[in-house]
């Protein structure tokens, strides 16, 4: 029997679920090009004559940039540049602090045994089983009261009030990245024989050698996978986000977000359009990577 | 010191493990036990919370109002056990068809060539790293009255000379189940490759030697041991789905109000953190107890960390 043989229906349904996946993305991205302001049909292409956006009615006749007009609109949006510059910000520090952190729980949970281990097991097992939603509000809740009592007991006023802001947000993400980072890098443990650490032990380095040359190289495929992981989460979190932003730390799709809810804009396309080609190099780049390594293995 | 700290494996663990359990701490346990507390709470008129030990938010919940018409003193109001209902209702239905839909290509993907593997994987990767609210948007393109569904539609129907009245699609209830299908669809792909690919060949050619049918071989053999994956895929599925709101915003409108919108408006539109936390607790323990049930009967498998 053929190992890789397939029944024509599993072919079939294979391909209508990647039309299904993609259909909606090629849509998004071919109307990023419309000449219509309103996004309602695909009027065509807007050619480039003039030295100035002509419009006639909420078409674009001719524009400098082209077919790429919404992406030079887009770049001129500066509420978009700045709530990009707090996505990746925000995602920056907190893959970081997460990765560092979960890798030690990670180490700490595989390889020792300590008072409240089934204590820091279970907690990072709980973000997985409630929906976001719950721990946004949670974190919400938490932290109005403490930012209440701070401000009505030290009488803070103006600027130096505690509110919401980068600081909330990014250490919200770093609580729910935290489980990922770590449950990804004890399932690489897991998969390696304690015995390579005792070896090294024997033949006379100590701890911080033995962690240095043997350990880390280990784990180093889990942390980095682990780190990509939370990084993609940050990027792509709304909910928690969503309840822990204040003035000045919007985020991308809440910027997104409260765009949707009041008009709708080629702009958004053109957004949607550069994070997928950045997506798509990203991934392109990762597989070539990982071919190389499977093919040096 | 040093020392002492060198020779105890214990405290060395308690380190290690401190800054994230700490973290955890802080920014989970505490806000799950302040929002018990909150939801026993009443609103204060500026819309705060009073403490004390009230009810009233859970009877409310599930429908006991006293909101009444005159003469009456208590009453019956469904509005609240509607939106529960039909969370659960949505979500059961969404993951079904995700796993429908993520069977088969999880089944080609695991019996393709190893070399095209991660090709295959990464096309599903994609659209999963595009943003959350991107995709969501992507379908208001399509299922808009002038979206582009519609436009294919009309000329299909223009070709055949037949008359045309364009559908309405958005603000349905069906739109946001294909938007909970299409959000969620990867987290069904990947754990369940990720069972179907441990598969052993041996065990299928040892069925096909044993006189087994291809379709008698995937019922007794292919099935079963890929249910770690179907169980893991359903737990990152139906979760999420309990407790989204942007799908049913976007898609659904004012249609479709699922518990989500309703704990989200409590905070911020009607200023009710204290039934906001109610809600939210009561959909908490309803996750719990569907994944608690679920796992039991069919385990609780370890392709969750592989997604």
């Amino acid at each position: 029997m053929n190992p890789f043989k397939r029944s024509p229906f599993v072919i079939i349904s294979t391909v209508l679920v990647y039309i299904f996946l993609y259909a909606p993305i090629v849509v998004l991205v071919l109307y990023s090009f419309n000449s219509s302001r309103v996004n309602i049909t695909f009027e065509g292409f807007i050619p480039t004559f003039s030295e100035r956006v002509v419009m006639d009615g909420s078409t674009v006749v001719s524009s400098p940039c082209g077919p790429f007009h919404w992406f030079c609109d887009l770049s001129k949006n500066r509420e978009v540049m700045s709530a990009a510059k707090n996505t990746l910000t925000i995602a920056f520090i907190a893959t970081i602090v997460s990765t560092i952190i979960g890798t030690m729980a990670a180490i700490a949970l595989q390889r020792y045994d300590f008072r409240l281990k089934s204590f820091s097991q279970l907690s990072l097992y709980v973000p997985i089983v409630i929906p976001e939603i719950v721990m946004g509000i949670g974190i919400l809740t938490l932290i109005s009261q403490v930012f209440g009592w701070v401000n009505t007991t030290f009488a803070l006023s103006g600027d130096a009030r505690l509110s919401m802001g980068l600081f909330t947000v990014t250490i919200s993400h770093i609580a729910f990245m935290v489980p990922f980072v770590t449950l990804v890098v004890q399932a690489r443990l897991q998969g390696f024989d304690k015995s390579f650490e005792e070896a090294a032990m024997d033949l006379g380095a100590n701890e911080w050698t033995t962690f240095r040359r043997v350990t880390f190289p280990m784990i180093l495929p889990g942390v980095l996978s682990g780190a990509l992981l939370a990084f993609t989460l940050s990027l792509d979190d709304f909910v928690i986000t969503f309840f822990t932003n204040g003035p000045g730390s919007t985020t991308l799709p809440i910027y997104v977000y409260g765009l949707l809810r009041r008009i709708i804009t080629p702009q958004v396309n053109a957004l949607s359009t550069v994070w997928i080609l950045i997506v798509f190099t990203v991934v392109l780049l990762l597989q070539i990577v990982q071919s190389r390594e499977q093919s040096k293995s | 010191m040093l020392k002492r700290l060198r020779e105890n494996k214990s405290a060395q663990g308690t380190l290690l493990a401190l800054p994230t359990t700490f973290w955890m701490f802080i920014l989970l346990i505490i806000p799950l036990i302040l929002t018990a507390i909150v939801s026993f709470g009443k609103r204060s008129p500026d819309g705060n919370v009073i403490y004390t030990f009230s009810l009233d938010n859970y009877i409310r919940l599930i429908g006991i109002s006293s909101d009444c018409p005159a003469g009456q003193t208590t009453c019956f109001n469904p509005l609240y056990v509607q939106i529960l209902w039909r969370s659960l209702t949505l979500a059961f239905n969404s993951t079904v068809l995700v796993i429908m839909l993520a069977y088969p290509l999880a089944y080609f993907i695991a019996r393709s060539h190893p070399n095209r593997r991660t090709t295959f994987l990464f096309m599903v990767l994609i659209p999963l790293w595009t943003n959350f609210v991107i995709r969501v948007y992507a379908w208001m393109m399509l299922l808009r009255k002038e979206g582009a569904i519609n436009a294919v539609l009309g000329w299909v129907a223009h070709l055949l000379h037949i008359n045309f009245v364009p559908l309405e699609m958005l603000y349905t209830p069906g739109a946001v189940l294909v938007g909970m299908v299409y959000e969620f669809l990867p987290f069904m792909i990947l754990p369940i490759y990720t069972s179907l690919e441990k598969i052993d060949n041996s065990l299928y050619e040892a069925a096909a030697d044993l006189g087994a049918n291809p379709f008698r071989t995937f019922l007794r053999v292919t099935l079963p041991l890929s249910m770690p994956g179907v169980v893991a895929g359903t737990i990152l599925v139906f979760i999420p789905v309990m407790g989204t709101f942007i799908v049913s915003d976007l898609l659904g409108g004012k249609q479709v109000i699922l518990i989500g919108n309703l704990i989200q408006r409590q905070f911020l539109d009607a200023r009710d953190p204290a039934f906001g936390s109610a809600s939210s607790l009561i959909l908490m323990v309803m996750t719990l107890i569907v994944t608690y049930f679920y796992t039991r009967k069919f385990g609780f498998g370890e392709e969750i960390v592989a997604a």
